[in-house]
């Protein structure tokens, strides 16, 4: 087992619903390794979505603490958690949240404009991005112009443009046809394997799970203690 | 980071086309409305806003209706302060119908013209006008209003004095600054002081007020302080004041029709600006989910409060920029049919000033509670409201 990128150290998580307190996550600990390919699985209303977004630090765990890359992120306030967020995680969204009145070349470049890179190296970085998603000829396009699959793989390549730490996906292939998601599968496969990255998914597709390298399942806030440590298999072969 | 933001700002209203269009088509007519209006008050004053300090208008203490003496005149000029005088009568004749008004007075010619420089007649014109005692002089405007020339008869019947009155034009003047009224009739005050002679023996030789030129402008409250104090427990004791206040109490009569007029205006910006701060809930409420991204990416929240100040001032500014381009040329179409009633109809850069900022607080204040909402919206709530 290499080196841990990420641990949760006994998480815990509710939200409060008017008087209620409604728990989602219970306690939950497990590490995750620098280069892991985990797929998070579970029924509707399992915690998986909240656990991704509290590794994501779009939120913050009610007890216990998410470290990444030695970065205890439950510890740091709302303009350092965006800091954070902007340098170490990359998103992939199921709705593909780019914006509208962007180009695709816009889009990608978006998450470069918190960087101090100039607009020549912001530029030819979403140009690498966008060929490495197979898109160098939609880059003037804008979202309505382009298909399901298109735009994922345009939410790919903002997602790895800034070399983020982690790549979080929740269900990225939730929206598409299976066509399109074989291919948006195929392009995590080679981020992780060609280029190390860190992949943590949440879905409910078990043929996506499968293109994983591990799979936890949570089962009503909790881990279920199933976890599918496999060598990368050959399931998908897209 | 500006530049992103311009660029989404400068693109996001033409998502709703429809719904941009009707809000700038909108901003357009409330900017467009608002000029116009305030151009009718700056019409209303202008006549103050035309006077000069240098001027001060003694009038009959009691009323403007009762006269003074002529003789009042050479003693004004011995005055401490004063450097000229002149005084005229208004005259208050009809030009063939009731309808046909326009102020007429008689006037000491030599001194009156030279106390008023604005008012420029051609050399030849007036030498005319002070040969002949019939003679008369009609601004630009007003002999335009009639199809006037030098040398047409001008008949008039007196209201105030009795009689026909068979006026000779035989000069026409024209105004020295673009706000100087262009729609006055003066004709001699020897004239007339003849014909009252006749009609009212013991009446002649009284003046309806004296218009004196002081030396210094800011010596005015003095000098008027000195002339009232000359005439006090006289025959006719005096009032003096500025040309500007003299011509102000005349605006004051009239108001509460300004007044209403001013707030009409303002009420145009405040419903324009009900419309806007719709338009722009909507558009943020549409948003939410990418607001939520930017934030989610790493963007500071107050990003998404700027896209919508940014998209607020877009369609604004758009609006205003019509809206004002288009007020010169109403103002000059109106102006244009109530030039008996506002000698001077145009649109002030004060105005084309509140135009602007009337605009971008329509902006500002429509787009406030959008930006807050924008700003404080949960990463994850507003991911979800995609979804």
């Amino acid at each position: 087992m290499s080196t841990p990128l990420i641990c949760i150290e006994h998480v815990s998580k509710s939200y409060r619903r008017g008087r209620e307190e409604v728990p989602v996550l219970y306690d939950i600990h497990f590490d995750i390794a620098q280069g892991e390919y985990l797929a998070l699985m579970g029924p509707s209303g399992s915690g998986k979505s909240t656990l991704l977004n509290l590794i994501a630090g779009l939120d913050q765990p009610n007890a216990g603490s998410i470290i990444i890359d030695q970065v205890d992120i439950s510890q740091l306030g709302d303009a350092a958690l965006a800091d954070w967020r902007a340098a170490n995680i990359g998103f992939i969204f199921q709705f593909y949240n780019l914006m509208p009145v962007l180009t695709a070349l816009e889009n990608v470049e978006l998450p470069l404009q918190l960087t101090h890179l100039s607009r020549r190296e912001r530029r030819e970085r979403a140009l690498a991005a966008l060929a490495l998603v197979n898109l160098s000829d939609r880059v003037k396009h804008y979202p309505a112009e382009l298909s399901g699959g298109q735009l994922q793989r345009v939410a790919i390549a903002r997602a790895i443009v800034s070399d983020p730490t982690v790549i979080v996906a929740d269900e990225p292939t939730g929206d598409l046809d299976r066509k399109s998601g074989e291919e948006v599968l195929s392009l995590l496969d080679r981020l992780n394997r060609e280029l190390g990255k860190t992949i943590v998914m949440v879905t409910h597709d078990q043929h996506a799970a499968n293109a994983a390298r591990a799979v936890r399942h949570l089962e009503k806030g909790e881990l279920s203690g199933l976890v599918e440590n496999r060598t990368w298999n050959t399931a998908t072969n897209v | 980071m500006l530049t992103l933001i311009l660029r989404i700002a400068l693109r996001n209203p033409w998502r709703h086309k429809l719904r941009s269009s009707l809000t700038v088509a909108g901003i357009v007519v409330a900017i467009l409305s608002f000029g116009l209006l305030s151009t009718v008050v700056t019409a209303w004053y202008a006549g103050a806003d035309a006077a000069s300090d240098k001027r001060l208008v003694v009038r009959n203490s009691i009323s403007m209706t009762f006269s003074m003496p002529l003789a009042y005149a050479e003693r004004v000029r011995a005055v401490e302060g004063v450097n000229d005088i002149t005084w005229s009568n208004w005259f208050g004749g009809v030009y063939i119908d009731q309808r046909n008004f326009f102020p007429q007075f008689a006037v000491d010619a030599p001194s009156y013209f030279r106390l008023y420089p604005e008012f420029v007649i051609p050399p030849d014109q007036y030498l005319e006008f002070l040969r002949d005692r019939r003679g008369a002089v009609a601004g630009h405007k007003l002999a335009q209003r009639f199809g006037w020339k030098v040398g047409d008869v001008i008949p008039l019947k007196g209201t105030i004095f009795p009689g026909d009155y068979q006026l000779v034009l035989r000069a026409i003047y024209s105004g020295a600054r673009s706000s100087t009224d262009e729609n006055q009739f003066m004709l001699h005050w020897d004239f007339l002081n003849e014909r009252i002679k006749q009609i009212y023996p013991g009446a002649e030789n009284q003046a309806g007020i004296y218009i004196v030129g002081i030396r210094d402008g800011r010596e005015a409250a003095a000098v008027s302080q000195r002339i009232d104090t000359l005439f006090h427990n006289s025959i006719a004791e005096t009032l003096t004041e500025t040309e500007k206040a003299f011509q102000l109490s005349f605006v004051a009569m009239t108001g509460t029709i300004v007044q209403a007029i001013q707030i009409v205006s303002w009420v145009i910006i405040v419903i324009i600006m009900a419309v806007m701060a719709n338009t722009m809930a909507m558009a943020s409420r549409e948003r939410t989910a990418e607001y939520a991204t930017l934030k989610a990416l790493g963007f500071r929240p107050w990003v998404g409060a700027a896209l919508v100040y940014a998209e607020s001032l877009t369609l604004a500014l758009v609006g205003a920029a019509i809206g004002i381009w288009a007020t010169g040329p109403a103002a000059h179409a109106i102006g244009t049919q109530l030039d008996n009633i506002f000698p001077t109809f145009q649109v002030a850069a004060q105005t084309v000033r509140l135009q602007w900022l009337a605009a971008i607080v329509v902006a500002c204040v429509a787009a406030a509670f959008p930006a807050r909402r924008a700003m404080q919206v949960k990463i994850i709530e507003g991911l979800r409201s995609l979804a």
